[in-house]
């Protein structure tokens, strides 16, 4: 029953899938044994968004908003890591906000730690907001003042009386809004933070969300967008920093080169038989 | 009236935020800020519900299902420890934490799996769905084939051929695409909202037309 008397296309076409995990839990291990360099050659779309936080002045404010949740860390961590360090590297000052519900933790840890390696303080040089439900609503709500959705930051401290926000109140005192974002909560920034408020929007997104963001960077809508591990990899060369992304290009360019076979040789098996059958009839 | 006032209210209050929307005036500005904080207060009142449904789904599945026991002593228990290490506010802001070692070393964890563990689906469906069935499953397959043939490292000339036609067919056949979808998803939400504005569209009446 299992391929007795069957032609090696049928056989080929019929394969149990789990040979084919099994293929790509050793592709993605060969990486982790046999560690190699990807060359990353860098989009225009990368580059606009290093280059436009490149050309900000000292003391100036971004707004980086760490928008996603544990299940696409592996593809948006990086992006903050790579975006943090030079914001902090050029002495910008950051409000940071983590509109995902399982993502305030997780935004802590990663800016506690790169302020850490720049020596950059809390309230003195960015301020962590924290989460708020709902985003739209938040989103728009920054656009007026910062304070109506956040009195107070992810520690519990008046906004009021952190020395960074002292002149920040809304998106008019912001260069940009870079939203690193695996959901629809990017869809809102360009709704409602660059629609309604007109500030600079730039998106940080996964790899598979990327092509819908194209149309929106062609009307400027927003002005960078950074698509996924190869995204993020691109921002890290323009930095000359090799952080996760790079390490996480081999597993990429394995992973790919494993389901771009497997489409060729399902393909020869298909028009084998579809010959096959067409020589029987 | 049962019907007609919650419509009259859905129509009065759509009216007035369409209209406050273009006008600039303070009070219109109050009036959003006033709007949205009620929407915040709507929707916390609507997590002690959610909890509840999930709390009750999931005792009603383990008394009828016995194979389902163990999977909703372990959704409550996890559900409880979160709920009591997260009581203090201390919790979430100090490192070391119960509450953020349970989210660190499970939750992470556990969500990154889930999502790493698509490689593997996306690897069988395109064993199985990309073949050259007809001329449009053809042009289907060539794209994919060179879209995910510019993250593999190739020898120059092909690699920047490549990049050229990745780019092209992202912002011309992808992009113009992506924009029809947009443009008629935004017009359908126009619509549906409108429907509801006039009371045309009563589903979150309970399904009572």
């Amino acid at each position: 029953m299992n391929g007795e008397g069957q032609a090696w296309y049928d056989r080929l076409l019929n394969i149990d899938r789990r040979w084919i995990y099994l293929l790509m839990a050793v592709v993605v291990i060969v990486p982790a044994i046999r560690p190699f360099a990807v060359p990353v050659g860098i989009s225009g779309e990368v580059r606009a968004v290093h280059d436009f936080i490149a050309e900000l002045p000292p003391g100036q404010v971004v707004h980086l908003a760490i928008d996603y949740d544990p299940s696409t860390l592996a593809e948006l961590h990086p992006m903050a890591e790579a975006i943090l360090h030079q914001c902090f590297a050029q002495d910008l000052r950051l409000v940071i906000t983590a509109l995902s519900q399982f993502g305030p933790a997780m935004a802590d840890e990663i800016v506690t730690r790169v302020a850490a390696e720049h020596g950059k303080q809390v309230g003195v040089d960015y301020a962590f907001l924290g989460y708020k439900p709902y985003p739209a609503i938040t989103i728009l709500a920054m656009g007026t003042d910062y304070r109506v959705p956040f009195p107070t930051d992810y520690y519990g401290t008046p906004v009021d009386s952190i020395p960074v926000m002292r002149d920040i109140h809304n998106y008019a005192n912001v260069a940009c809004v870079i939203s690193l974002a695996g959901g629809n909560v990017a869809d809102m920034w360009i709704q409602y933070g660059n629609a309604k408020y007109g500030v600079p929007v730039a998106l940080g997104v996964t790899g598979v969300m990327a092509s819908d963001y194209y149309p929106y960077l062609q009307s400027r809508q927003i002005f960078g967008l950074l698509p996924g591990v190869k995204g993020a990899a691109e921002y890290e060369r323009l930095r000359n920093r090799s952080g996760e992304a790079s390490r996480g290009m081999p597993y990429q360019v394995t992973s790919h080169l494993l389901i771009l076979v497997a489409m060729v040789v399902a393909n020869i098996g298909f028009i084998a038989q579809r010959r096959a059958r067409a020589g029987v009839r | 009236m049962k019907k007609q006032i919650p419509i009259l209210i859905v129509f009065i209050t759509g009216l007035v935020m369409v209209l406050q929307y273009f006008v600039p005036h303070a009070t219109s500005e109050f009036l959003f800020t006033y709007a949205n904080d009620f929407v915040i207060v709507i929707g916390i009142l609507a997590l002690p519900l959610g909890i509840f449904s999930l709390m009750r789904g999931t005792v009603i599945k383990a008394k009828r299902d016995p194979r389902e026991r163990f999977y909703a002593i372990v959704t409550i228990a996890g559900f409880l420890a979160m709920v009591i290490a997260g009581v203090q506010r201390s919790q979430f802001t100090t490192p070391g934490t119960w509450l953020q070692n349970m989210f660190s070393y499970v939750m992470i964890p556990c969500q990154a799996t889930i999502f790493s563990m698509l490689a593997f689906y996306i690897a069988s469906a395109a064993y199985r769905a990309f073949r050259v069935r007809t001329w449009l499953a053809t042009v289907l397959l060539v794209t994919a084939f060179i879209v995910m043939l510019r993250i593999v490292p190739l020898p120059e000339p092909l690699s920047g051929w490549n990049s050229a036609i990745v780019q092209w067919i992202l912002a011309v056949p992808n992009m113009a695409s992506k924009r029809a979808i947009i443009i008629g998803v935004g017009l359908g939400a126009i619509s549906y909202s409108m429907k509801i504005i006039l009371g045309i569209e009563r589903g979150y009446m309970g399904g009572d037309r």
